[in-house]
């Protein structure tokens, strides 16, 4: 059976004009397939980093053409983006950042109420169902900044699952977090791929952990050298 | 888009930075309070300077002016028709200053619909006899009940009772600058020489003051028959028809409509006493300005705690766009705050406002001048809450929508980035 396509990048340049013109990513063509779980190594400064922020759609400075689930989103209105990003995709970052204001239940249904497809109830069963994933459900209550960096970061993934997105995409995930909660967040990922089928693309140093992802892609220079 | 997250989220900013919030919301508050006390304060004076004049004052008044004839003979003939004629020294002719057919004008004053009321008046020109000392004097013949209806003449009746005028005969309400000279008391009775040579004598039954001295060492009040007794007339005789009208902005209209009809001459209020609106105009455009500017100032405040807030939360806009909060929402959000800020501090200015107009009400303000003033006047007219409610939105929108346009082009990778 042919794999479906989830997120397609074709020739993607990256320049960045100050202080002089430099060009970060050089032709960078590859593909993610549903269910997958791909990591993104190469050494640091290669544009990593700076490749995940396009294909989050963040970052809409670039030449080349990207899909998400088969649609051109390149040139897309930055409305459209926004409403593309909500659905579609889930961000973890390295730092955990968390909206301090609310507690953890609000953070993690913050991106549903942006969706605004399902009552307020429905949203909150959701979220508690998705923190029990992560064994954070007893924490519900707590304000985000009242949480420990491994936890909080288990509720930025929890968060990042929300609207049950094509893809989740995440730099460095566990590059901010000691040995044992990396395992753990890692142990989580696996677990969402495999149970789930959840799509996965992970920015990582660590060597270890890359190579217990189904693909690793390797860049140097701004190319990908393997994929 | 759920507007309920919008607020939400303003809410839980908001809290974050309660004190800031708080202060921003005051200084809304005080302005707002200062605006609505200074206009209802100002309006009220003004209010009650105008009236000084404009109560008391005919909307239109008709008489027959006393001019020179516009046709002279020389107009006339036919010989001098094609002329360019010049003649010098007219004399004004002996027309009669008493209006002919008055009560018929009366009447059909009296069933237009924009009168509220018609009141006959006699000017009589005299003298006081004192000793022998001659003091000028107008005297107003007037229709008693008429006169308090529409020119609130009791109000300015500071000692005896106005009915008077009309239940005893040849009773007069004397002036009161006009009273101390003569030192007349009540029931005294004074001598006048009217300018026709007649003299009578008038038993005192009141002071009228109207707060403007020169009036009140000219003026007093007799009644419409006791003024045609005084000068033999006949009791058809009236110089002035005073009429009020319901509007009195209709008052130019009214007053060359009807003096064309009837042919005699007609001022209106308007024209006449231009200047008090004039100095009305100024006194609250200037109380305008300075609530306005109280405002402004206010929204600087306004605009400065937003620009801390988003200058401090960028993490959590760049973690909402990247959630995927389009720029529009981020400013919605703070412009939500501004309003916010705006709506409650600008609510509290307006009863803090109503508040301090109660207070102001309550000092006592007495003046010889203004005898029914017993407190500082103030105006309470809805239209000044409204202008300041209204205001208060207006510049905290706009103290908002800068930095709520700032906060929508942030960019989430620069931030992410930057960490
Ligand atoms: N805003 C910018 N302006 C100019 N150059 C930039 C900018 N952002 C990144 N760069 C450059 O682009 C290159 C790629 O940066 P990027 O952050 O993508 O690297 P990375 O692979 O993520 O590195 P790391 O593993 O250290 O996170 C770097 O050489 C960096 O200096
Ligand atoms: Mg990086």
């Amino acid at each position: 059976m042919e794999k479906k396509k989830v997120i397609e990048a074709q020739k993607i340049n990256k320049f960045f004009f100050s202080p002089t013109k430099t060009q970060v990513l050089r032709e960078v063509s590859f593909s993610v397939n549903k269910g997958e779980f791909v990591s993104v190594m190469g050494k640091s400064g290669c544009g990593k980093s700076t490749l995940l922020y396009i294909l989050s759609t963040m970052d809409t400075d670039y030449e080349g053409k990207l899909f998400l689930d088969d649609q051109l989103i390149t040139g897309q209105s930055s409305e459209k983006l926004s409403r593309l990003r909500n659905e579609k995709i889930g961000f973890v970052f390295q730092f955990h950042y968390l909206i301090h204001e609310f507690s953890v239940l609000e953070n993690v249904m913050i991106p549903g109420l942006k969706l605004n497809r399902k009552s307020r109830e429905e949203l909150e069963y959701i979220a508690l169902e998705k923190l029990k994933v992560f064994e954070m459900q007893d924490h519900a209550l707590k304000k985000a900044n009242q949480l420990s960096g491994g936890q909080k970061q288990r509720v930025s993934i929890a968060r990042a699952l929300m609207n049950d997105p094509l893809i989740i995409m995440s730099d460095e995930p566990t590059g901010n977090l000691d040995k044992k909660n990396s395992d753990l967040v890692f142990g989580i990922f696996r677990e969402l791929v495999v149970e789930f089928q959840q799509t996965m693309l992970m920015v990582t140093h660590d060597l270890e952990l890359a190579a217990k992802t189904d693909r690793t892609i390797e860049m140097e220079d701004g190319r990908i050298i393997s994929a | 888009m759920r507007f309920s997250l919008i607020i939400e989220i303003a809410r839980a900013l908001m809290t974050a930075r309660i004190k800031q919030t708080l202060v921003a919301a005051v200084g809304v508050t005080f302005s707002i309070t200062m605006f609505i006390a200074l206009l209802g304060f100002m309006n009220g004076l003004n209010d009650l300077l105008d009236g000084l004049i404009l109560n008391r004052t005919a909307h239109v008044r008709f008489y027959n002016d006393i001019k020179p004839n516009e046709q002279q003979p020389l107009d006339l003939s036919e010989e001098f028709k094609d002329w360019f004629n010049v003649i010098r020294s007219i004399k004004p002719t002996v027309s009669r200053v008493s209006i002919y057919n008055n009560e018929a004008i009366i009447r059909t004053l009296q069933a237009d619909k924009r009168v509220l009321g018609v009141a006959p008046k006699i000017a009589v020109q005299g003298f006081f006899n004192v000793g022998n000392v001659d003091l000028p004097a107008v005297l107003n013949g007037i229709a008693v009940e008429e006169e308090d209806r529409l020119f609130a003449f009791s109000d300015y009746v500071v000692a005896g009772d106005f009915m008077d005028l009309k239940y005893s005969a040849n009773s007069i309400i004397l002036g009161k600058g006009a009273a101390d000279k003569m030192m007349a008391d009540l029931g005294d009775y004074v001598q006048l020489t009217t300018a026709q040579g007649n003299r009578v004598l008038l038993k005192v039954v009141g002071y009228y003051q109207s707060g403007i001295g020169e009036l009140d060492n000219l003026q007093s009040y007799v009644s419409l028959n006791t003024a045609q007794k005084m000068i033999g007339e006949t009791s058809s005789y009236v110089t002035d028809i005073q009429v009020k009208l319901y509007d009195f902005n209709l008052s130019p209209g009214l007053a060359r409509e009807y003096s064309s009809i009837f042919g005699i001459d007609a001022d209106d209020i308007q024209t006449v006493n231009a200047q008090f609106e004039t100095g009305s105009q100024i006194r609250s455009l200037i109380s305008y300005a300075v609530g306005i500017t109280l405002l402004v100032v206010s929204g600087f405040g306004i605009y400065n705690i937003l620009n801390m807030m988003i200058y401090e939360k960028m993490d959590t806009i760049a973690i909402l766009k990247a959630i995927g909060f389009s720029g529009s929402d981020v400013r919605y959000i703070f412009i939500t705050i501004a309003l916010v800020i705006g709506f409650v501090g600008g609510l509290l200015g307006l009863i803090f406002g109503f508040i301090a107009c109660l207070g102001i009400e309550q000092i006592p303000f007495e003046t010889e001048a203004l005898p029914t003033i017993k407190t500082f006047p103030v105006d309470f007219s809805p239209k000044y809450y409204l202008i300041g409610g209204v205001f208060s939105l207006i510049t905290t929108y706009f103290a908002g929508f800068f930095p709520s346009q700032k906060a929508s082009s942030v960019d989430p990778v620069e931030i992410i980035r930057g960490k």
